[in-house]
């Protein structure tokens, strides 16, 4: 489904990503995780298709087509979906018209007739409920007043109203209550199924154990060093990220 | 600083001789004299003049306009010209001026709530007593120029303990004609005691012909009553424009006004509110959505002068291409005026490196005990948002188009009247190009 070969991208002339690669097929789960500032957040963002990283070698292909090469809505119709690490608040932006909006743009993309207000509300109302989010909440602004709880269900909820084949969850548990991260995952994992990916991007383990992976890779100073299964994910929570480090640097010398 | 004034010389004395045959009644007279006297002494604002440092006006008058005379009525007004310009679904009071003289024919009001009487007609004294006495010739040129040049005069009264239902709706059509390019409309609204009133007025431009429109109005609100006063310029691209209104708003009463600014040449829109006394209310709230080489230039003041009054004021700028906002606003709070409440906010988005924005908030504060406050901004649209929106599957155009609306549309929830509002959103989502709701 999707498939990183190479894969540098910097920002303002700055390095980041530094050769990525990176098989994912349908209906399997990767973890990307990683110390700070080792790039996780831009794989994240540079497979959505902010503006501000340049792809200066590689190719990523998505279910055939050249993902970078497609704007960022085009690659959202096709089925991408990042669930931001900081979701921002947009005042005087209806929730309800923004999804609509988004909804109806990605059904015409892919040659479906658009939904009517009445459908549109029992679809609606059919996903709030996987992530419990409150009716109030969306007749609000676009997140405008959320707690980083809310905004983070809002996320899902947005995932769940669109349906991707590609979920990139960056960091969604960074600012969660375990509660709140329980709901969270759960509707991750009732939106997972054979045809579609899940990328989660976490810098700790305890999300993992909601939402189970089945490859677990670390990136450090943007290059994939180690894969493996979720075992690894246990390891990097005992042992922290310094013996990869200390593996890595004893590769170079 | 300079010491002696500089003035556009030549512009004031070819408008001076221009409209020096004008007829007029005895009572206009002083009237005319004193906007001469003035206008011989102080002229017409010079180019880089404090006032007009960053709308050249009166350059653009003289670089622009060749017939100085007054616009005749236009022949192109009919009925048909009246329906087109209605705002879809508004029952309304309906007033019809043709080059700034009414159409009666085309005028539609109910003569028991609404008086209009042409200052030819009042009873002897109010003009001299009221008309001049709130926007004073002296403030600014232009009201000078008009108090010369203006030719018929309305005189509008809503009586007390009136709550019009059906907002006045006062369409002013405009064109240039072979006589003359220019146009003074003049007006007086008189509303009494615990009244209610809207007042919706919309310029529209006949064809494309440079004109220069010269608007005087004063509004004197009755203690305990409200008027919400609305303008819309979505004038030519040749229309040149100065507006004058200025309002006073004694005990308990209301005045709400707001300018929605989307096309001209070059106007300048000065909105003076006067709170003469405690728990009066003044609230002034703008939109200009500019591109091409537009120009719209908003200089407000309001005057707090007795304790316990409150002004709220909101202006929003989108400006794309070469257009140009010039944002003043001045409150200034008097010793008496303790316990005052004064806001204001101006906020820009630039959509394009030739854009240009001027903002800036004037403060004069003399009692001690006030809540005063002001911020502007100008910026570039929200990167980030619109990031966030396309990564939904939003197309970019579509996404723009969200965030401004949503920018705007602070200001356009101010608007009371729906049918009003909604036609404001409709010309605003025109602009944008977009309809996504």
């Amino acid at each position: 489904m999707l498939s990183i070969k190479n894969l540098h991208a910097s920002i303002e002339g700055t390095p980041i990503l530094q050769g990525i690669n990176l098989e994912v097929k349908a209906g399997e789960i990767h973890a990307i995780m990683g110390p700070n500032g080792s790039g996780k957040s831009t794989l994240a963002s540079v497979l959505a298709g902010r503006e501000e990283y340049e792809v200066t070698e590689g190719e990523v292909f998505f279910k055939g087509k050249n993902l970078l090469e497609l704007s960022p809505e085009d690659r959202a119709r096709e089925g991408v979906f990042l669930a931001f690490q900081y979701p921002i608040e947009i005042p005087g932006v209806s929730s309800t018209n923004f999804l609509r909006t988004a909804v109806n743009q990605v059904r015409e993309y892919r040659g479906q007739e658009p939904l009517d207000a009445v459908k549109f509300l029992s679809l609606m109302k059919e996903k709030m409920k996987l992530v419990e989010i409150d009716q109030k909440l969306l007749s609000r602004s676009l997140n405008e007043g959320f707690s980083g709880g809310e905004k983070k269900r809002n996320e899902i909820f947005q995932m769940a109203i669109l349906e991707p084949t590609l979920a990139i969850l960056d960091e969604t548990d960074s600012g969660l209550d375990i509660d709140a991260l329980k709901v969270v995952s759960n509707g991750v994992n009732q939106l997972k199924s054979k045809d579609n990916a899940t990328i989660v991007v976490t810098h700790y383990q305890r999300l993992l154990d909601y939402i189970v992976p089945d490859f677990v890779h670390v990136l450090y100073q943007g290059r994939i060093v180690k894969s493996g299964t979720k075992e690894l994910a246990l390891e990097l929570e005992e042992k922290g990220y310094d013996w990869i480090k200390e593996e890595v640097a004893g590769h170079t010398v | 600083m300079t010491t002696t004034t500089k003035h556009s010389d030549s512009l004031t004395s070819t408008l001076l001789e221009a409209y020096k045959d004008i007829q007029f009644t005895l009572a206009a007279s002083s009237l005319r004299n004193e906007g001469r006297d003035l206008l011989q002494r102080i002229g017409l604002p010079a180019n880089k003049e404090e006032e007009y440092k960053f709308t050249p006006i009166s350059k653009k008058i003289e670089g622009t306009i060749t017939r100085f005379s007054h616009a005749i009525p236009s022949e192109n007004v009919d009925q048909k010209t009246v329906d087109e310009n209605l705002i879809p679904g508004l029952d309304c009071h309906l007033l019809v001026f043709n080059n700034g003289k009414l159409e009666r024919n085309l005028s539609n009001f109910d003569t028991s709530v609404l008086s209009l009487i042409s200052f030819a007609d009042l009873l002897e004294g109010k003009m001299e007593e009221q008309v001049g006495k709130i926007a004073k010739a002296n403030k600014d040129p232009f009201v000078a120029l008009n108090q010369v040049a203006f030719q018929e005069g309305t005189w509008l009264e809503v009586a007390a303990k009136t709550v019009l239902e059906k907002p006045v709706y006062i369409l002013q059509l405009i064109q240039a004609t072979q006589e003359g390019e220019t146009v003074h409309p003049r007006s007086y609204i008189q509303v009494g005691k615990n009244a209610k009133v809207t007042f919706i007025e919309n310029v529209v431009s006949l064809d494309d012909s440079p004109y220069f429109l010269n608007g005087v109005t004063e509004i004197n609100v009755g203690e305990n009553s409200q008027v919400d006063f609305y303008r819309v310029q979505d004038e030519s691209k040749a229309a040149l424009e100065v507006n004058n209104t200025e309002i006073n708003v004694p005990r308990d009463a209301t005045f709400n006004s707001a300018v929605i600014s989307l096309q001209g040449k070059m106007i300048r829109n000065n909105l003076s509110i006067n709170l003469l006394d405690s728990n009066s209310l003044g609230n002034m709230y703008g939109i200009y959505m500019l591109n091409g080489q537009t120009h719209v230039d908003n200089h407000t003041n309001v005057d707090h002068t007795m304790p316990h009054a409150e002004s709220n004021e909101l202006y929003k700028g989108i400006l794309a291409d070469h257009s140009r906002g010039v944002f003043n606003g001045k409150i200034f709070v008097r010793q008496d005026a303790q316990k005052t409440n004064a806001f204001q906010q101006n906020n820009n988005i630039l959509l394009s490196e030739d854009a240009v924005v001027n903002t800036k908030p004037q403060l004069e504060i003399w009692a001690d005990d006030v809540k005063c406050s002001h911020g502007c901004t100008t910026g570039q649209l929200d990167e980030e948002a619109l990031f966030y929106l396309r990564s939904r599957g939003i197309s970019k155009e579509n996404s723009r188009g969200m965030l401004l609306y949503a920018f705007a549309g602070e200001v356009l929830e101010k608007i009371n009247n729906e049918n009003f509002r909604d036609y404001c959103i409709g010309l605003i989502q025109q602009r944008l190009g977009t309809h996504y709701a």
